[in-house]
């Protein structure tokens, strides 16, 4: 406890806990959407996105390479998610392809043009995100706090919307709800979060954050509504935890988030199971 | 003016054609209702109307202040995800979606009108139940109240009364006909019951060998 304080007092950690948990909110409460859409790989598919956009900044000598990864994450991250279930190829087929090339191409530029002798453990570094939350700079914790707030308040003001489009797309359709551009609003808004969480858990564990708080409160809840509230409140404990356990035990950041929202699930599971949705 | 009015329609898929040359119109206050074998076009016709398809030839135009979101819609199958959690309340007032614009919650009015829905349809006991732990007449109860929520000058219905009981049966027709009568909504409807067609329809729209129409005359 005395040791949590007082790290507490280094800014540095303190900006990782207040960047990790606002992350973890805003994949969370998306989370819900992209899993009951088939979408749950997309976070891992677009990191991997923006992981070959960064290589390609680097070896471009891009200097705001964080506004062009930005970029090129949201335009895939339409071009998958935009067709909402018209589109022509099959969502997880689209996802793989894209991924993966870009996944081959960043890792190929890195190992061709690099400078630094320590490829593997750049790459290593980017994939899994070990130390760069510790390493935040001030104006990326205000970015991400005015991102998180935007993420919010869209979802708050979409939440019915985005049920109804996510329930039943046809119907909505057909009642006049413009669900091309709520799909659209869902793909940026997902492809922002990517870019800015690739800095938390790294490209590889980004699909866990999206993923698991949702499907744990599945488990337990029966309402999209209960759903989405347990997902957000759980995806926020787990990122503390997770964060607090990393400093102290040392161990390194994502993973440690990671073991913590499965942890969580295994938990909501067996709740579910003895609740039988009485809940 | 026309509500609906189809001109030289040609229904279809990629590889096949369905309907041709189709010329409809449909005004205010009819009870249509379409009948024909299974695969004949009837749910086709019914999203190209909506305009979920878009026709392979010929134009679909709306009416007399007919905007999308005052169309009401019950689809034959929803492809909805299995495990998808949403209570039946949530399902029901998703209906007003398409109303509410920019406005982000659902207001007093539109809370109170998907409560009656509910219990118009004897869900008021499964408000909060599970939306997928329903039997399927159930689901088929809760989705009609949706498509009732959506309504208010059309209402489309792809073979409402499957899979409800005899007596929920009848008193949806009853329903159907006041709603038509007395709140002047226009309803069409893909049916297999025939007798029930002949019986509160105004008009019959056939798909057989060849589409045909016929006005029915009650006394
Ligand atoms: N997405 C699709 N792509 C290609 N062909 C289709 C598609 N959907 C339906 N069809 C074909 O179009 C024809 C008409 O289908 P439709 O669903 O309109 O029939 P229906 O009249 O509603 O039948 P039912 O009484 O069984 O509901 C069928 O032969 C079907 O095989
Ligand atoms: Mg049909």
């Amino acid at each position: 406890m005395t040791k949590l304080i007082s790290y507490l007092q280094y800014p540095f950690v303190r900006n990782a806990l207040i960047v990790g948990v606002l992350i973890a909110l805003c994949a969370s409460l998306l989370g819900v959407t992209l899993v009951l859409k088939r979408f749950s790989f997309i976070g891992d598919g677009l990191s991997h996105v923006a992981f070959g956009a960064i290589s390609i900044a680097a070896v471009a000598g891009i200097t705001n390479d964080t506004l062009f990864t930005m970029i090129v994450t949201v335009v895939s991250a339409v071009l998958i998610l935009g067709g909402g279930r018209y589109a022509k190829i099959k969502g997880d087929a689209s996802i793989a392809m894209i991924s993966v090339s870009a996944l081959a191409l960043g890792y190929l530029l890195t190992n061709v043009f690099s400078t630094s002798s320590n490829v593997s453990g750049d790459v290593c570094s980017t994939l899994f995100g070990s130390t760069l939350i510790l390493t935040l700079s001030r104006a990326d914790v205000i970015l991400c706090i005015t991102v998180s707030i935007v993420v919010v308040a869209l979802f708050i003001f979409f939440y019915n919307k985005i049920f109804a489009v996510t329930f039943d797309e046809d119907f909505a359709r057909a009642t006049g709800t413009r669900a091309d551009v709520y799909n659209y609003l869902i793909a940026i808004i997902i492809a922002v979060i990517v870019v800015l969480a690739m800095n938390l858990v790294g490209s590889l564990l980004i699909s866990a954050l999206v993923v698991f708080p949702a499907m744990s409160a599945m488990r337990v809840f029966k309402s999209f509504k209960k759903v989405t509230i347990c997902s957000a409140v759980l995806s926020v404990i787990c990122a503390f935890s997770g964060m607090v356990i990393a400093i102290l035990a040392g161990t390194p950041v994502g993973s440690t988030i990671v073991v913590t929202d499965i942890v969580a699930f295994v938990l909501f599971s067996i709740v579910g199971k003895i609740t039988e949705g009485r809940i | 003016m026309a509500l609906i009015k189809c001109s030289d329609l040609t229904l279809g898929y990629e590889n096949i054609v369905l309907a041709e040359h189709l010329n409809l119109e449909v005004n205010s206050g009819e009870y249509w209702c379409i009948t024909g074998e299974n695969g004949t076009g009837k749910s086709t016709f019914m999203k190209t109307v909506l305009g979920l398809r878009k026709p392979l030839a010929g134009t679909i135009s709306y009416g007399d202040g007919l905007e999308k979101n005052n169309i009401g819609y019950l689809p034959q199958q929803m492809q909805y995800q299995k495990d998808f959690p949403a209570s039946v309340n949530e399902v029901v007032i998703s209906g007003f979606q398409g109303k509410t614009g920019l406005r982000p919650f659902y207001n007093k009015a539109e809370k109170e009108q998907a409560r009656r829905n509910i219990e118009k349809f004897g869900l008021a006991e499964l408000a909060d139940r599970c939306y997928r732990e329903l039997s399927g007449g159930q689901q088929q109860r809760v989705l009609l109240a949706r498509a009732l929520c959506a309504t208010g000058k059309v209402l489309l219905l792809d073979e409402p009364v499957t899979g409800l009981d005899p007596k929920v049966t009848e008193e949806f027709y009853e329903l159907i006909k006041k709603i038509n009568r007395e709140d002047n909504i226009t309803v069409i409807m893909i049916s297999h019951d025939l007798e029930a067609c002949r019986k509160y329809a105004t008009h019959v729209l056939n798909f057989g060998e060849k589409i045909t129409t016929e006005e029915i005359k009650h006394d």
